[in-house]
């Protein structure tokens, strides 16, 4: 029998070997793949099971970690989550992150390099791995202006330093709570995310810089502006203005909104033209001077860039070499011309700091664990769109829309601000969105707003920039001079 | 028989206790381990818990010398070291799921069940002095064990779990009565194969080269087919049939050489495999979430979806070569990880490196009952010492191959590692048997000598 018990055995032992190769195969060979796989929740696990670090506005948390006693081993907390949530986004155990918590992943979880010395310290002292807080550029009491001035409109404000680049107020309507989606109880989280997906106001999406670009209308004017004074125009220059012009190639005509006349007779000059937002002599120029000025200043402010502040902005559009009657559409902000609201603030930037276009930014500073200062930001200049002496042109001009043109609405007693409206056709019959573009104070300016009203709001057909968007630019513009005098005052105290 | 090489058993007692010490420190350092990791310091009780390990090992080789002086060392040891590293690990999952909305206290009835396990064990040993006093009883065994096999289709006794009808439900306590029918099989088979082995190894026709047996004596090779297969289909449970089938047809091959037969019984039990999948939808479902077990339809079917097995191979994939370390990992993740599962929980904290120990730890107990085996001169002893070691390599190759997909997953338990008392039991008397009998086999060599 001894012969076949030694066969047994040796049966026995390449059973074992064959154990030990299906082993070796699912932790050493498989073991990559089967980690990254959605299903692991342990990868999640594990990334939920280390301190992430808070994000600050103003000195406060406005989202934080706690610990608590489940698999994920800390609760991601949002203060005023509607408010603040088109930029800093979410972190779901489902659907993974967005905005800040998105941008700033590495530092907020700890594992970028730069906290390379910080983890080296957490090891040695036997502490858990700590993640960075990020302090964000904004100002908690004018992004709640802008927040509450916009109301229950679907829209975007955005108000941003022209000195240095720094975001001080970004919202988005509707919004919604990051808290929801935050939850660790997977079912509610995806029943909330669903209905906050098939919501047709599109909470999701952070309309300053990310939703569907929109069609700047009378906005756009500036930049067909600039292109002429760069061509040699003045503010004084004499532009053709009918009541109606005829385009070439078409029996299309463009005609100035409500159809009347720009001034008594068929020409007046380039700053009326602005003021009053006639469309005529603007689609003219873009006869005369070709599209391509155009388009080539549209790029110079930023057009078709893609930009990260740290969140993605999606570029803003041009039309694909247009013909006459299309350029001349597009000179007024129509036709394929599509804009984000912060590449408008970025033109009233240019405008507003004497040609130079500041890099917008949201993230101010950076601190470890142990509050050390990891990076800080340094305000730089990401172009030269305009010359000095034609800033100075244009936002004379835009002091003139506000004193006595289309903006009055955004008139402050004891300020000079600057400002031009915008009405932009939708295309699809419904109620045109209503723009503002603002700064002030005009000699020196500290903010620069735009906002953004989709598809008329509480006006609906009635909505003009003027009417509709100037008001909630004032408010905000009001709020951000409050802040700078404080500011001011408390450097001088 | 062969003659064996020279043992020198006056070491034997003394080996066996400085391998203990070996075992000791390793199951209290697991403990202590588990503690540290799970809860950040040591575990309340380590100081009774490792008194109680040193005075269960103590007890057990004192018992040795006292009744089975020449029994094999190495086989204790080895046991013990098992048996508490399954206890550290099941008492890990405890603390996982002790903040939960379901925290179990499996480790104390599983420490409870060790320390009853271990006192039947020295109790057999104590007080059967001679294997060989089994062969006796011989159809008394299967008669018992085909009764056990039977028990959990009694009405009022059995109860269904998961699917299967493996348990009977005796005084509140829940017991797989298989595990124990298992000892009784192989002590049958041992004793009628040792009466009958000539005329079945020797008679019957030839078929291309190979001796078939006769028909006559293809009766009992048939019962135990259709009883296997039998337990396959009314108790739900490839494993277990596969397992009687695979120690069987080895205890059959030992006592008889012949290959024909093991041919013709895996070539029926390949068939009646075949057959139960065309035929029963739960047994497809186990071959389809075994070939296609990272499928996402496969993944999501509930019921018979591969997710379970699948959170396994997770579980195994993130501790990687070196493991999380015991208590750092996340076990708990996976369904039934205290007993179907424990091998990939202890994947996940020990690593292949760690799970690959404990893989040698069964081969090392394997070999030595099978070494016992060539040692022996009685042909009842070796059947009976091959087919208990071969039914434990067996039993850990389908439970370890169905968590690691080299075979369909089915619903054996890990030796000695598992949650579940019967199981333990059970391996603790297979423990019993071999060390009962592996005194005999030395004891015999030092008479001679």
């Amino acid at each position: 029998m001894n012969a076949s018990i030694r066969r047994l055995a040796t049966l026995a032992f390449v059973m074992f070997l064959v154990l030990m190769f299906a082993a070796t195969w699912i932790q050493f060979i498989q073991a990559d793949s089967l980690n990254s796989d959605s299903r692991n929740r342990r990868t999640l696990y594990r990334e939920f099971g280390t301190f992430r670090g808070p994000i600050i506005v103003d000195g406060e948390a406005i989202v934080y970690s706690v610990p608590v006693n489940d698999y994920f081993s800390y609760q991601r907390t949002y203060v005023d989550g509607p408010l603040y949530a088109p930029v800093t986004g979410f972190y779901s155990v489902v659907y993974g992150r967005t905005g800040i918590e998105q941008a700033e992943n590495s530092l907020l979880n700890g594992s970028s390099d730069s906290l390379f010395w910080s983890r080296l310290g957490d090891l040695l002292s036997g502490q858990d791995q700590q993640g960075a807080s990020i302090e964000l550029t904004l100002r908690s009491s004018l992004q709640r202006v802008a927040f509450e001035a916009l109301g229950d409109q679907s829209g975007a404000v955005i108000a941003l330093d022209p000195r240095t680049g720094e975001i001080l107020a970004m919202v988005s309507r509707p919004s919604y709570d990051p808290s929801v989606l935050a939850d660790h109880t997977t079912s509610a989280v995806v029943d909330a995310y669903e209905a906050l997906e098939s919501d047709p106001g599109q909470p999701l999406i952070n309309r300053v810089i990310a939703g569907d670009t929109y069609p700047p209308g009378s906005l756009f004017k500036l930049v067909t502006v600039s292109a002429a004074l760069e061509a040699g125009l003045t503010p004084d220059s004499i532009v053709f203005a009918p009541a109606e012009l005829d385009l070439p190639l078409t029996d299309l005509t463009i005609e100035n909104y409500g159809g009347y006349a720009c001034d008594v007779t068929d020409s007046t000059t380039l700053a009326q033209a602005l003021k009053k937002s006639c469309n005529t002599p603007f689609a003219d120029l873009a006869l005369s001077l070709g599209w391509q000025p155009i388009a080539d200043k549209a790029q110079d402010f930023g057009w078709g860039e893609e930009l990260s502040i740290p969140l993605p902005v999606t570029p803003s559009r041009l039309p694909d070499e247009p013909n006459e009657p299309e350029g001349a559409m597009s000179a007024i902000g129509q036709f394929d011309v599509r804009a984000t609201p912060l590449q408008m603030a970025m033109i009233g930037s240019a405008i507003a700091n004497d040609g130079v276009l500041m890099r917008p930014y949201l993230v101010t500073r950076v601190r470890d664990s142990s509050l050390r200062v990891l990076s800080t930001a340094q305000p730089s200049i990401l172009a030269i769109p305009l010359y000095v002496e034609d800033s100075g042109y244009l936002r004379d001009m835009m002091v003139e829309v506000v004193e006595s043109g289309t903006g009055t609405a955004a008139q402050i007693s004891g300020v000079a601000v600057a400002g031009k409206t915008g009405t932009a056709e939708t295309g699809d019959g419904s109620a045109p969105h209503a723009w503002f573009l603002g700064f002030a104070p005009a000699e020196d300016p500290v903010v620069v707003v735009v906002v953004l009203v989709e598809r008329g709001g509480d006006l609906g057909d009635e909505a003009t920039g003027g009417r509709l968007s100037a008001p909630i630019a004032r408010e905000v513009i009001i709020e951000a001079l409050r802040l700078e005098e404080e500011r001011v005052n408390q450097g001088l105290g | 028989m062969a003659i064996v090489a020279d043992l020198r058993i006056r070491s034997s007692r003394r080996t066996e206790a400085v391998l203990l010490v070996v075992a000791v420190v390793l199951v209290v350092s697991a403990y202590m381990l588990v503690g540290v990791g799970a809860t950040g310091g040591l575990p309340p009780n380590v100081y009774v818990l490792g008194l109680g390990t040193v005075v269960a090992a103590t007890g057990a080789h004192l018992a040795l010398r006292r009744w089975a002086s020449a029994a094999d060392p190495v086989i204790l040891p080895v046991t013990l070291a098992l048996n508490g590293l399954g206890l550290a690990m099941i008492y890990r999952l405890d603390l996982a799921h002790a903040d939960t909305a379901s925290p179990t206290s499996f480790a104390p009835r599983q420490l409870a069940w060790t320390v009853i396990s271990m006192s039947v064990a020295i109790a057999i040993v104590a007080l059967l002095r001679d294997h060989r006093l089994m062969r006796r009883f011989t159809y008394t065994a299967m008669a018992v064990g085909l009764g056990l096999l039977l028990l959990p289709l009694v009405p009022g006794l059995g109860v269904e779990r998961r699917g299967a009808h493996l348990w009977i439900d005796v005084a509140g306590l829940s017991l797989q009565p298989a595990e124990l029918a298992k000892i009784a099989l192989a002590v049958f088979f041992a004793g009628y194969l040792v009466a009958n082995r000539h005329s079945l190894a020797l008679a019957g026709p030839r078929v291309l080269g190979l001796r078939f047996p006769r028909a006559r004596d293809l009766g009992p090779l048939l019962l135990a087919w259709i009883a296997s297969l039998a337990v396959l289909v009314y108790q739900r449970d490839l494993g277990t049939s596969l397992l009687f089938f695979g120690l069987f047809l080895a205890m059959v091959y030992v006592a008889t050489a012949r290959l024909s037969w093991v041919l013709l019984g895996c070539g029926l039990f390949v068939a009646g495999a075949i057959v139960a999948g065309m035929v029963f939808s739960h047994v497809a479902d186990r071959y389809d979430i075994w070939l296609h077990a990272l499928d996402p339809e496969v993944y999501a079917r509930s019921p018979g979806g591969s997710e379970q097995l699948v959170r396994g191979l997770f579980g195994l994939a993130s501790g990687g070569l070196f493991g999380t370390g015991l208590g750092e990992g996340m076990p708990s993740q996976v369904p039934f990880a205290e007993s179907d599962f424990i091998v990939s929980s202890l994947g996940e904290e020990l690593g292949l490196v760690g799970l690959s120990a404990i893989l040698c730890l069964y081969v090392i107990l394997v070999q030595r009952a099978l070494r016992t085996s060539l040692g022996l001169r009685d042909g009842f002893g070796k059947l009976l010492a091959a087919g208990l070691g071969f039914s434990m390599a067996l039993q850990v190759f389908v439970v370890v191959g169905g968590v690691t997909r080299v075979i369909p997953l089915t619903g054996l338990t890990t030796p000695f590692l598992a949650y579940g008392g019967s199981s333990l039991l059970s391996n603790w008397v297979i423990i019993a048997l071999l060390i009962r009998i592996s005194d005999g086999a030395r004891r015999v060599e030092v008479f001679d000598r």
